[in-house]
């Protein structure tokens, strides 16, 4: 079992859909958030993604395809 | 007692655990870099009581000629074991380019020479890598697309340790040669940055293996600090009035300004006065973006330009360095690729030294803010010149001139040359 912290960025438009609601659905994969700050025009959730890492990545991917920025939760670890 | 245990004591006395930056859970000095609690980052607790009792300039100065003489205030549990030779890299007092900007105290932090792979990257890993086989690792990996994979390869090989070092799959092969050398093994990950970015992530998750910049972060990152220790040393036990930062991941200016805070702290200078001034490159400047328009968050880019050593999107100490820059009274700026080219090279006509596409966004910020008289005339300004312009010399190829030809004989070298003093 794989655990991958991610930081999700929301921009205005997907603020109010159930993104994360819907990847626990579609993959499996166990969601569990740590931080948020969702305001009315931006929000950000920090969150653990536990789960076989074949299904996280899935479930990355899938966000991303839902429109919302996906990053580890180092941010840019590429030096 | 044992010698670990006693080693293990000696660890008690400097270093209480690894602290969150954020809530300031306490953990226990191992290879770890997130708060498990509010996933803020971890950065190193020291016993700031004990050190003061035996802190002393006089105990530094009998310290060897490399960062060393500062272990005193490093994250490592006993003597250096890799990387020896890093740091004490020279303080230049740099006449010449001072004239040129109307700077009369203006000094260049040469780490354009550090041991052994010629940029700042040789402290940090110096710290990382020490400090990972004193926690039992055998194998080192890095993310990176230059200097921090140099480094780690070469200090890897030094220390006997397996090395894997991550770069994007389109990177050219003249940009590996430097790692490749020291025969770690490299694996070129296709995909655009973000997929690769998450795959080294991942991979420091899942293997058991010292990511310098990720699970050993809160002990590399210090290594910064050197700089700014070095610097206070070499000006004669005084903090600068100014000094003139690369903003990459912004871990490096969070150090610096952190590094002349400890010494104040513990009475080794008398004062701080010092402006903290960062320096980005207009096509990858999140940082300077939120200082121009006042906000406390980083908005993430993605880098255009030249200078590829410092283009970071989406920092990860970036609040952190703004932070630092508010604190300090300092400002960051910004320069176009044109502004860094030149930068280099009135660095290297006035003072000698050929730096980096990031030592010429310094350079450049360093004479912008001259001019916005940010920086008065007689005040002490230090520019931290970060790594080596042998590396990036595709940047400056098609603006450096070119050769004058002549034919093998005197009339043409004279008539060409057109010197006019001659013997007789």
């Amino acid at each position: 079992m794989s655990h991958f912290r991610i930081r999700i960025g929301f921009p205005e438009d997907k603020i109010t859909e159930p993104i994360i609601y819907q990847i626990g659905h579609e993959f499996k994969v166990v969601t569990n958030i740590r931080k948020a700050d969702v305001r009315e025009k931006t929000g950000w959730v920090e969150l653990e993604l536990i789960g076989d890492s074949g299904e996280i990545e899935k479930a990355i991917e899938s966000l991303r395809a839902k429109g919302v920025k996906v990053e580890p939760i180092e941010r840019n670890i590429i030096e | 007692m044992n010698k670990k245990s006693a080693a293990s004591d000696t660890l008690k006395q400097k270093i209480k655990g690894l602290k969150c930056r954020e809530c300031g859970k306490l953990y226990p000095a191992v290879a770890m870099h997130v708060c498990e609690f509010c996933f803020g980052p971890l950065e190193v607790d020291y016993n700031y009581d004990e050190i003061k009792k035996i802190i002393s300039r006089e105990r530094i100065e009998s310290g060897p000629k490399s960062l060393w003489r500062y272990a005193d205030l490093l994250p490592v549990e006993g003597p250096p074991t890799v990387g020896l030779y890093a740091g004490f890299t020279p303080l230049i007092e740099a006449k010449n380019l001072g004239a040129e900007l109307g700077l009369k105290k203006l000094y260049i932090k040469n780490d354009t020479v550090n041991h052994p792979t010629l940029s700042f990257k040789d402290r940090v890993v110096a710290i990382a890598i020490t400090r990972a086989k004193e926690l039992g690792f055998t194998a080192v990996a890095c993310a990176s697309t230059g200097n921090l994979a140099n480094s780690v390869a070469a200090h890897a090989a030094e220390a006997r340790l397996q090395c894997y070092v991550f770069i994007p799959g389109d990177l050219e092969a003249g940009k590996i040669l430097g790692s490749l050398i020291y025969a770690p093994t490299v694996v070129a990950v296709n995909g655009n940055y973000d997929d690769v970015n998450r795959l080294c992530s991942e991979v420091a998750g899942e293997y058991n293996w010292a990511f310098v910049n990720i699970n050993i972060r809160p002990y590399y990152a210090e290594g910064s600090k050197t700089l700014a220790f070095e610097t206070v040393e070499q000006l004669g036990w005084k903090a600068p009035d100014h000094v003139v930062v690369p903003v990459a991941s912004g871990s490096l200016l969070t150090k610096i300004w952190k590094g002349f805070n400890e010494f104040r702290m513990l009475g080794l200078i008398d004062s701080v006065t010092t402006k903290v001034n960062g320096a980005q490159a207009e096509g990858c400047s999140p940082v300077a973006s939120a200082f121009k328009e006042g906000r406390d968050f980083i908005k993430p880019v993605k880098p255009k330009t030249i200078a590829k050593s410092i283009a970071i999107g989406n920092p990860a100490d970036g609040y952190y360095a703004l932070k630092a820059v508010r604190e300090s009274k300092g400002s960051i700026d910004a320069v176009t690729d044109g502004e860094t080219i030149e930068g280099i090279k009135l660095l290297a006509r006035t003072e000698g030294i050929f730096a980096e596409t990031a030592g010429g966004v310094t350079i450049a910020v360093l004479k912008k803010l001259a001019m916005k008289g940010l920086i008065p005339p007689d005040e002490t300004v230090v520019a931290y010149i970060t790594g080596n312009g042998l590396k990036t010399q595709e940047a400056v190829i098609n603006a450096v001139g070119d050769v004058v030809r002549i034919d093998p004989s005197m009339d043409s070298f004279e008539k060409s040359l057109n010197i006019k003093e001659k013997n007789n």
